[in-house]
């Protein structure tokens, strides 16, 4: 047995049930944290459902779904969410202004066909908007394509380019200077490292946008 | 088509089927102006209602269905047409919910329609019968569901038409609808969707056996007309990549065609069977009027332009449910739908089912289908307090 396999065995044995919280991915424990008890929340891009479950049954919150792949929004519903099949740019037009307290979009900016446009949406439907996304600007990703000078492969980043879904990859930087373009406030921000830990820099240095591998955003009306 | 020709003329034979008749008494105003009544509505219960009277699932069945979901067919004798659905603890699950399928207004298994004495003159309605419309079968199933006691019913589900009627159930009554769930359904029924219903209706009334909808009282029926009608309609059911793996061009009992008109394929032969077997079960004015039903369903042109105006303010819960291969019923129409709900910020789920079995999936043994429908019922229920029972 090498190494990793006994420490892959040693940390699958422990059978204790973890509290809810727990069993979510770290980015979305931050996630949720940031929402309050009872509100109106839509999770576009919401996968298996797992940070709308946890909303729905610890927070008591109305919680709604849109994800794009079928067996995301089978897993979904059949666990009795309320989640549409659809995508981020062409499945929200419809939804009528401020229709949601919080609108949440992890992982999924990226993926979208017209970034700018879907912020702008989001902004429209919600009153406050969640996002988070990989940071293109994470060292990893700058050692891998500066040293090896290949397109990084990273967990967050874990296709190729040739079938990556990710097709508008921006960097934290890049981010809030949209953010900014279209008058958007950064109510708050928090940068994860590589291991999902938070820490607190200023998403407007440079530090921030070297260190962190991912960002979360929570974005208002308003400048700045 | 031998059977087909040699039609057999039932007088009356409902009175004996299975299951319940409610005589409406106070008549029924129809879009179309009438005050019509009273009449029979003939219907089906499974399950028990709860002491709460909560638990009530009402089924709305599709074109060419009937109450008997779960039953066998009192003339076929196949099996009840949801029967992999309804059942101790099946989908809609008969221990758990009271399920309630009522044959529709203008039907023809128990239910007044085109087939019944006018009491006025004492003869077969046929082409006297008023016109009727989706709102109007649901106004008559509203009437049961009253009748039954039950104030909101925790479901009403149906695929197709009944998918329609599912709608209009929400929208007419949404205090009275904790759940809807309309499957390979549409908000309207579209032009070429028209235009099949048309080539069906045109092949009843060119048979001559029809005799301008008298043929009740000149003792014949327009079986061959009927059956033609079914057998364009069964096709837009299936998925042209059904029909192949069922079929291809594979030849019937032959090795070789007949350089002839015979049924030398497969897929007609099926075709011929489906039309002849259905001409024993249904009556051909009854098809008119149905068909006609469903033409003229628009939810948008009924509340002023705007489908979403139908669901304004609406607290039920959906499920909208397409396949990907029903070109009858396509996805982007059930889309439509939900898009319309958003915009009123409804709770809706919407999924789309992966099949090549064409819009009679609905019909089949789909097990995304059942998985979901479970998921979202037993969802449902805890939001209602329902328990297992």
């Amino acid at each position: 047995m090498s190494r990793s396999d006994a420490l892959d065995f040693g940390l699958a044995a422990p059978q204790t049930v973890l509290p809810a919280r727990d069993r979510l991915r770290r980015d979305l424990r931050i996630i949720a944290d940031m929402i309050e008890p009872s509100a109106r929340v839509l999770d576009i891009g919401c996968g298996d459902g797992a940070l709308l479950a946890y909303l729905a049954s610890e927070k008591g919150v109305d919680a709604r779904g849109v994800e794009l792949s079928q067996s995301g929004v089978n897993a979904c519903v059949t666990q009795g969410l309320s989640v549409i099949q659809g995508d981020a740019d062409s499945d929200l037009d419809a939804y009528p202004t401020d229709a949601f307290d919080v609108v949440v979009l992890s992982q999924t900016l990226q993926a979208t066909r017209q970034p700018r446009r879907v912020l702008e949406t989001l902004m429209r439907i919600g009153q406050r908007a969640i996002v988070s996304f990989p940071n293109f600007g994470f060292w990893r990703v700058r050692v891998a394509l500066a040293l090896r000078g290949r397109m990084p492969v990273t967990p967050l980043l874990d296709h190729h380019w040739y079938d990556s879904p990710n097709i508008h990859l921006c960097t934290i930087r890049d981010f809030v200077a949209l953010c900014d373009e279209i008058g958007l406030r950064i109510e708050k921000s928090v940068t994860l490292d590589r291991y999902g830990r938070p820490f607190s820099l200023d998403p407007r240095g440079s530090l921030a946008n070297f260190l962190a591998e991912q960002g979360v955003f929570v974005l208002t009306h308003g400048a700045a | 088509m031998s059977s087909a020709t040699s039609p057999r003329i039932l007088q009356r034979p409902d009175a004996d089927w299975p299951g319940y008749r409610l005589l409406v008494r106070e008549p029924l105003r129809l879009d179309c102006g009438v005050d019509f009544g009273p009449f029979t509505i003939a219907y089906q219960t499974y399950g028990r209602l709860n002491a709460e009277r909560t638990n009530a699932i009402l089924i709305c069945h599709a074109l060419t269905g009937d109450q008997y979901v779960a039953d066998p067919h009192p003339i076929t004798s196949h099996p009840g047409w949801w029967s992999t659905m309804v059942g101790p603890g099946l989908v809609l699950d008969t221990d758990r919910y009271f399920l309630i399928c009522a044959n529709v207004l203008g039907g023809c298994m128990g239910t007044t329609g085109p087939k019944d004495l006018d009491p006025a003159t004492g003869q077969p309605w046929a082409l006297s019968f008023p016109l009727i419309t989706v709102r109007d079968m649901v106004r008559a199933q509203k009437r049961l569901v009253d009748h039954l006691g039950i104030e909101s019913l925790f479901c009403v589900i149906g695929g197709s038409m009944g998918g329609m009627q599912v709608l209009e159930w929400a929208a007419s009554y949404p205090e009275n609808v904790f759940a809807a769930v309309p499957v390979a359904s549409a908000a309207r029924h579209s032009a070429q969707n028209i235009a099949f219903h048309e080539v069906g209706r045109q092949a009843i009334m060119a048979d001559p056996d029809w005799c301008d909808g008298q043929y009740l009282e000149a003792g014949r029926r327009p079986a061959r007309g009927l059956a033609v009608a079914r057998m364009a309609a069964h096709i837009t059911y299936l998925s042209e990549a059904a029909l192949h793996r069922k079929f291809g061009r594979n030849l019937q009992d032959r090795n070789t065609v007949t350089w002839g008109f015979d049924a030398d394929f497969q897929v007609e032969s099926y075709l011929r069977h489906q039309g002849s077997t259905f001409v024993d079960r249904f009556d051909a004015n009854s098809y008119l009027y149905i068909t006609r039903a469903m033409d003229y369903f628009d939810l948008a042109a009924e509340h002023g332009g705007s489908v979403a105006a139908a669901f304004t303010g609406t607290g039920s819960r959906f499920c909208i449910i397409s396949f990907t291969s029903d070109w009858l019923f396509p996805t982007s129409e059930s889309r439509e739908l939900v898009h319309a709900l958003n915009a009123v910020a409804a709770n809706v789920s919407f999924v789309e089912i992966a099949t090549d079995k064409g819009h009679d999936a609905f019909l089949l043994h789909e097990p995304e289908l059942f998985e979901t429908l479970s998921g979202f019922l037993n969802g449902c229920a805890e939001h209602r307090g329902l328990h297992r029972g």
